[in-house]
């Protein structure tokens, strides 16, 4: 159930919603119909893996592999296991990321979302085993994969085993590619540290919404190195269109049309 | 020795760097330079020279020794063209048939406007999945600090060594106590190396690292011999792999990785 059903259910359609950017209140069934944008001032709001796959994927097309995968505390971390378990309870989901195969305008694919509610979304073991058995999974059943990233970066409560995840992912992304298959990353915000440093910035394709904050590094951390005051658009998906690392900015609207054509005249790559 | 007396050792001023290991133990070292694309990131010291007779690519992140040094070196924060350099005679080394020798040393990628600018997060995205799709064997040997996606980008290799008291970090203790607790305080750091799992030792038990090498500082030219025997023989034993063994080798070395546990369906319905 997706944070926004949660809402949906705990209220209905026509409780209101305040924007975080404008102060703006409109119905929940009114930014629904909007693509969660806000109707005054065009904020996005960040989505959960569910209602993102709601808004991307041809109705009831989506399958879920390899639910069920839990995260441990293997190293007694301080609150660790209570923010797991809280988590797990708000989201009622297992970890970060969702994963599936999909219909995307009659396009299969495999599909990961990543869900920055869950812990910001960090990646931990859960997160990068996942991911990588969507890849191997893709590979094997010669599907392009569509990525959805979000993420604060590793998960640092799993120590150096998280960061032993970005070369475990981008191993099975390596085969995928050397498959001749496609693999789109989409970047939504915000998409930082061990994240953007791994799977977000291999894809064939990489798009993003607009505004979303892509980076390696925090923002608070850069201006502390760098000493000056950055400008408004840093790390901005903007910014990166600008200096060459993306693709395209796709507009929340418009994405599942643009996922749709890529994937359509990607199809028989590996088979062709 | 505890997490956080370590790290102060890995750190430790006069702990020989990237460069002095390149002296001791390659052979006939010729220094290459630059990205090809925008600059030349002197965090990163690579080029060609033999190891016990057979020629090698090497690459070292290098601290400097003193201030001056230091600042050419940026502290041993490697630049996105440091990444890139890297990757380049990475590839270089895959088209002459010749393994990769990597010494790890960095408190983390360089987190400034500039390396920002120019893709840092890219950088290091491209130098792993490059790296986990090699043809030639690469060895990695953790000197100092092992930190983050930053000292990952040299060290998604076949085989990790790691120095008895170097350190290997997905955060930097500073970084994880200011999250945790605000503020960075020694004490705060401390309780977060030990929290954080960082050690010689640790590595070994998680199987990050493959083997811990002994300092031996005092004697440091003895230290670089046995070094040298261990990375030969290791050489040895991967260039009897074929270039596909080579790669799955090193698949499945990071495909174990993860510390889970599975249950079918889902447990948390409400």
């Amino acid at each position: 159930m997706s944070f926004i059903d949660n809402l949906m259910q705990k209220y209905n359609s026509s409780a209101k919603i305040t924007c975080k950017k404008c102060n703006f209140e409109e119905t929940i069934g009114n930014l629904e119909q909007h693509d969660y944008i806000c109707s005054n001032c065009g904020n996005y709001y960040r989505l959960d893996a569910r209602a993102r796959i709601k808004l991307v994927t041809d109705r009831n097309s989506f399958k879920e592999l390899d639910k069920g995968l839990i995260s441990k505390d293997f190293l007694e971390f301080p609150n660790y296991q209570e923010k797991l378990e809280k988590t797990r309870h708000d989201t009622n989901e297992d970890d970060a990321v969702v994963c599936g195969t999909c219909f995307i305008a009659d396009n299969e694919c495999a599909l990961f979302v990543m869900n920055s509610k869950f812990i910001m979304a960090s990646m931990g073991s859960v997160v990068g085993e996942k991911i990588t058995r969507l890849f191997e999974y893709a590979t094997e059943h010669q599907l392009p994969v569509v990525g959805f990233t979000a993420s604060g970066g590793a998960r640092m409560q799993e120590g150096v085993i998280s960061l032993m995840q970005m070369a475990k992912v981008s191993g099975a992304v390596k085969q995928h590619s050397n498959a001749g298959l496609l693999y789109i990353t989409v970047l939504t915000d915000p998409t930082t540290g061990g994240v953007t440093a791994s799977f977000a910035m291999q894809g064939d394709i990489i798009l993003a919404e607009p505004k979303a904050l892509v980076g390696f590094a925090g923002r608070r951390v850069v201006e502390q190195t760098t000493k000056s005051k950055l400008p408004d658009n840093f790390q901005k998906a903007e910014f990166l269109l600008e200096h060459g690392f993306i693709d395209a900015i796709v507009p929340r609207p418009e994405m599942r049309d643009v996922l749709a054509e890529l994937l359509m005249m990607h199809q028989g790559g590996a088979k062709a | 020795m505890n997490s956080y007396v370590k790290l102060k050792t890995a750190r430790k001023n006069g702990r020989p760097t990237g460069s002095a290991y390149i002296e001791k133990i390659i052979d006939y070292p010729i220094e290459f330079h630059g990205d090809r694309r925008f600059g030349d990131d002197l965090a990163i010291m690579g080029g060609v020279g033999f190891l016990e007779g057979k020629p090698v690519t090497f690459l070292a992140m290098e601290k400097g020794k003193d201030l001056e040094s230091r600042l050419v070196r940026n502290f041993g924060c490697p630049k996105p063209e440091g990444y890139r350099k890297a990757l380049r005679l990475m590839k270089q080394a895959e088209k002459f048939h010749r393994p990769v020798i990597c010494f790890v040393d960095t408190l983390g990628a360089y987190p400034g406007a500039d390396a920002e600018e120019r893709g840092q997060g890219q950088a290091i995205a491209e130098s792993i999945l490059e790296m986990m799709g090699l043809k030639v064997p690469v060895i990695s040997v953790v000197i100092g600090e092992g930190g983050s996606g930053g000292a990952l980008a040299l060290a998604s290799a076949n085989r990790v060594m790691i120095l008895e008291n170097a350190v290997y970090s997905v955060i930097s203790p500073e970084g994880c106590a200011s999250i945790l607790w605000k503020e960075s305080t020694q004490e705060n750091v401390a309780k977060a190396a030990e929290c954080l799992h960082i050690t010689a030792q640790d590595m070994k038990d998680f199987e990050v690292a493959e083997e811990i090498i002994p300092e031996d500082f005092e004697n440091f030219s003895k230290m670089c011999e046995d070094m040298k025997t261990i990375l030969t023989t290791a050489i040895q034993e991967l260039s009897a792999l074929s270039e596909e063994e080579i790669v799955r080798q090193r698949y499945q070395r990071f495909r174990k990785f993860g510390i889970f546990e599975e249950k079918k369906g889902r447990l948390f319905k409400k």
